[in-house]
């Protein structure tokens, strides 16, 4: 994958929903593309490319990152989080559980980085107000649901 | 964020059927997982990543095109440039009479731009990044023309053709009129004028941008395109002779789609790109839209004028006729278009009993991206035309907008109504809606709040938007617009089949972006199956070798609950009757009538020992069937073609049953308006849907949201602006901003269940919402404005800065006269 004769490729080590991976990857590819296209974990999402819609909200190193904000070096040596390690095994977790009984998704599109921000809200703030759960979704665009919804999944799942 | 939901005043029988009921989404458990597969999830050994060099320019010659460099550039693996596209393919097909049928439009620009961001090469390389950096390596000379941006100028003598073939930037003219204009006028007390009316320019932006993944088979010449399109019926029509391919050499693969909203109705260019770079190439090619791309290209929403409209009224409200001029800016192609110009014609007088109508539609070119269907397609602009005449006669005879709307209603008792122009409502209660919707946001106390408001130096209004969302298309309907048409009708597909081991299958033809397609059809297959929905597996997504694909086959236009659902209804109907017809055999000559479906399997009434279960059913017609019956006629597997009721409309009078279903919505939305700043905030809201029997009342509640959500992001941000030169300027989510979860207002639900009549579940297309939110929002903005200058809201979109000058300059609202006469 050399397309310039300046090497502009390091190798990284990233630890993903718990398995290490470690890939050559150009110093300008961006954190979502590297999961998505060369680790193959499709379910972070791109929605926007400038950071509006945290369709691809990552938690790194404890951290709720929009991985389109980032580039893959950056991550270099982090622990990663993303929507495949939510659930145990086929065991879908309380806030996954909440999203399908309140019916907080329809495409589904934005369901990953949902999940992944109120995944960062509740693990710091285990039982937000109403404006709390507002502000921790403000960064996720939905355009199915119109956000009732996933706030009642939200606020129930805290509950 | 507070959600409230009132049912109507009946007790809600006890459900006996999985219709009905809020089953878990099938859908849910991989998306909630990240295990959805979205186009841009699939990859392909050796895949070529696509990216679209676009114009800069408004309108422009291209004189030279050099992709050389491109060429050279590491990675690269090739280009297309319209010199080819319009080599190997012929123009897309266009639905328009003259002069609209002579424009030319091809996958990519071809000699000329005619909008910023008009792909002109295509680049495909190893990585998405080469191929960007590829794609600024292509050279392109252009000789700049002047640009047109607004529609009202489109035909000022000396302004520039956009598409010189069609001889001027007129595309479609029609004119409908029903009724007695001039006896109307001479019956008015009231002729009220309202100069122009402006619905903007905006559309849904689904989360996840258009995209597709194209194979090229080099043996069979066929081409498998994974893609998130939502009318594969639409685009093969439009993409195989321009190909000049047969249909079944374009296959069709979906599965998740991350919203669509219409708006992922007219990718065909794109996708004819994709396949002949796959082709030419003899690579998988991956194209998948950026975000600004999309902005500056994708399926706008019709931009409309309405010009000197007329409206005859009497003294105590009541409305005899209107007439208007609409002017639709259809931006550089007709990709879908003119059918807005027809569209809107399905829900011709609203909810109201006008008798007296003439439109005067006008549809013109200009150089900003094409328009194309957007949730509420064309009977949106229209619906908020009517809504807006409304209260704007009410506030000018100072009459209650509550009392006007409730005296022009159509009435419970007049279903099944026929409109002037020869639509049949269904069935509806749309006074009953009202009051359920005013009850909900206490309009018996709106005075004590809007004291209560004013003491807080804030300025409270209340706004009505009653719509119809006009379901299941007679295709009929773009004869109107072209005569030579050869459409008509409508049809969806669905099989079920019990396979060798008694799984109950379905497939549809349809296209799911979040409808819970899969979810619903299983209730409704148990239902006739007597069996649970667990046991029911609906393949998720579309793929057009199913078998399961007809000509209309897709995901648009209000229709699944009744065109999809019908089907498999019909489907699973005729697997019964052959399960029963099996039985009958395998029991010794037991008729049909005799037996019974129940606990997975077919049973004799009168002795319910004997049971055969589906399992054995299967397994006996799949695998172990010698001996039975030369003519049992049974295979298990049944396909089932719902065509709705249609005949073709009349073309002279303009006049036919467009549409099957009319699913109503009445929201009413209170904005308190800061007048220091003109900030508002809607403060409370009510949306009250009717859309016949409910399936799964969670999803129908869900769509509703959906919309009001959209309609609110209309009604006060969402606007592709342009500048003078053409220059879109909010081509991002910076600029064009949608609602956040902190912008929406406290919502409640409430609903009516009017069964279609004409439907076989009873049900009603619905989930376009006729964007209600945006008529309530402005209705609301104007009653507030009432007794602070008076202005009248005369656009679709009202940001703050609009409603600032409104108040500081109520000159700046609609320009209106009224005559007595």
């Amino acid at each position: 994958m050399a397309s310039s004769a300046v090497s502009t490729e390091r190798t990284i080590s990233v630890t993903v929903n718990g398995t290490t991976y470690e890939r050559e990857v150009e110093a300008r590819k961006l954190l979502i593309h590297f999961v998505r296209d060369d680790l193959d974990l499709t379910g972070s999402h791109i929605g926007c490319d400038t950071g509006n819609c945290g369709a691809c909200s990552m938690i790194v190193d404890g951290t709720l990152v929009k991985s389109c904000m980032m580039l893959a070096v950056q991550a270099d040596g982090a622990t990663i989080e993303t929507v495949e390690g939510l659930a145990a095994g086929d065991e879908l977790n309380a806030l996954q559980q909440s999203f399908s009984a309140h019916h907080a998704l329809q495409c589904g599109y934005c369901t990953p980085g949902m999940l992944m921000s109120a995944t960062a809200l509740l693990r710091e703030n285990p039982h937000p107000s109403d404006d709390e759960i507002k502000k921790a979704l403000q960064g996720n665009i939905c355009r199915c649901t119109g956000y009732w919804n996933i706030f009642e999944a939200v606020k129930a799942a805290a509950e | 964020m507070t959600t409230t939901t009132i049912a109507p005043e009946q007790v809600e029988q006890q459900q006996e059927t999985w219709s009905g009921q809020n089953v878990p989404r099938k859908e849910d458990r991989r998306l909630v997982q990240g295990q959805g597969v979205f186009v841009d999830d699939v990859k392909r050994h050796g895949m070529g990543y696509l990216h679209f060099v676009r114009s800069p320019y408004a309108h422009a010659h291209i004189t030279a095109i050099d992709v050389s460099k491109a060429e050279e550039h590491p990675g690269v693996y090739g280009t297309l440039t319209g010199e080819e596209v319009a080599a190997l393919t012929d123009p897309f097909f266009q639905i328009a009479s003259v002069p609209g049928a002579n424009v030319k439009d091809y996958a990519l620009a071809v000699g000329k731009v005619r909008y910023v961001g008009e792909p002109i090469v295509a680049v495909v390389a190893e990585t998405r990044e080469a191929a960007r950096d590829a794609s600024e390596l292509v050279e392109v000379e252009y000789e700049p023309l002047a640009a047109i941006t607004d529609a009202r100028h489109a035909q000022d003598e000396g302004v520039p053709t956009i598409h010189e073939d069609a001889g001027g930037n007129l595309m479609w003219n029609g004119v409908y009129e029903w009724g007695d204009l001039d006896a109307a006028f001479s019956e008015a007390d009231r002729v009220v004028k309202i100069d122009e009316l402006h619905f903007h320019r905006f559309n849904s932006t689904p989360l996840e941008c258009d995209g597709a993944l194209v194979e090229y088979n080099r043996g069979t010449g066929q081409w498998t395109i994974t893609t998130n399109n939502q009318f594969p019926g639409f685009a093969i029509i439009m993409m195989g002779p321009a190909m000049r391919v047969g249909l079944d050499k374009l296959r069709f693969v979906t599965q998740d789609i991350g919203g669509g909203f219409g708006n992922k109705i007219t990718s065909h260019p794109q996708l004819v790109a994709c396949c002949l770079l796959a082709r030419k190439l003899n690579r998988p090619v991956q194209w998948t839209e950026w975000r600004t791309d999309f902005h500056l290209s994708m399926s706008h929403g019709n931009e409309r004028w309405f010009q000197d409209t007329e409206v005859a009224v009497k003294s105590d409200g009541t409305l005899l006729g209107f007439r208007t001029k609409a002017l639709d800016d259809a931006g550089a192609y007709l990709r879908y278009e003119p059918l807005g110009g027809v569209i809107w014609a399905q829900v011709t007088p609203g909810m109201y009993k006008w008798q007296h109508v003439r439109v005067d539609f006008t549809q013109v070119a200009t150089n900003k991206a094409p328009v194309s269907p957007n949730r509420g397609y064309s009977r949106m602009q229209h619906l908020w035309f009517t809504e807006r005449v409304i209260d704007i006669v009410a506030h000018e005879l100072d009459l209650d907008p509550v009392e006007v709307r409730k005296r022009n209603y159509i009435k419970a008792a007049d279903m099944p109504y026929t409109t002037p122009n020869g639509c049949v409502y269904d069935s509806g209660d749309y006074a009953k809606m009202l009051d359920i919707a005013l009850d909900l946001v206490d309009y018996a106390g709106i005075g004590a709040k809007r004291a209560d408001a004013a003491a807080r130096g804030k300025l409270l209004g209340v706004g009505i938007g009653s719509t119809l969302d006009s379901g299941t298309n007679n295709f009929g309907q773009s004869r109107l617009i072209n005569p030579e048409l050869q459409f008509s009708g409508n049809n969806e597909v669905a099989t079920v089949k019990l396979d060798i081991f008694g799984e109950i299958v379905v497939t549809l033809g349809t296209t799911p972006q979040g409808q819970g397609h899969e979810t619903t059809a299983a209730q409704v297959v148990a239902d006739i199956l007597k069996c649970s929905v667990d046991d029911v597996y609906v393949r998720a997504g579309h793929d057009s070798y199913w078998n399961s694909h007809a000509g209309f086959s897709g995901t648009y236009a209000s229709q699944f609950a009744v065109t999809g659902l019908s089907a498999v209804k019909g489907a699973t109907e005729m697997l019964r009757e052959e399960i029963f017809k099996l039985a009958g055999a395998i029991f010794g000559g037991v008729p049909p009538e005799a037996l019974e479906l129940a606990d997975g399997g077919v049973r004799i009434k009168d002795n319910p020992e004997a049971f055969l279960p589906f399992m054995a059913c299967g397994a006996i017609i799949n695998a172990n069937n010698a001996g039975l019956p030369e003519d049992l006629g049974v295979t298990l597997n049944c396909r089932y073609v719902y065509r709705p009721p249609f005949e073709v409309p009349d073309v002279e009078r303009k006049y036919g049953n467009l549409t099957l279903t009319y699913a109503a919505q009445v929201h009413v939305a209170v904005v308190e308006i800061d007048p220091e700043t003109g900030y508002y905030e809607v403060v409370d809201y009510a949306a009250v849907d009717d859309c016949g029997k409910r399936i799964h009342p969670q999803i129908v509640e869900g769509q509703v949201m959906g919309a009001t959500a959209q309609a609110l992001g209309a009604a006060v941000h969402e606007n592709y602006v342009y500048d003078e030169d053409g220059n879109l300027l909010t081509p991002n989510f910076y600029d064009y901003h949608v609602p956040h979860a902190l912008d929406m207002p406290p919502l409640k639900t409430g609903y009516v269940e009017s069964a279609s009549p004409f439907t076989p579940l009873g049900t009603k297309g619905m989930g376009e919402g006729g964007g209600a939110g945006i008529h309530a929002v402005c209705a609301a903005v104007q009653d507030a404005l009432r007794d602070h200058g008076g202005a009248l809201v005369w656009d679709s979109c009202n940001p703050y800065h609009r409603v600032w000058e409104m108040l500081n300059d109520p000159t700046k609202g609609a320009r209106v006269e009224v005559v007595a006469q």
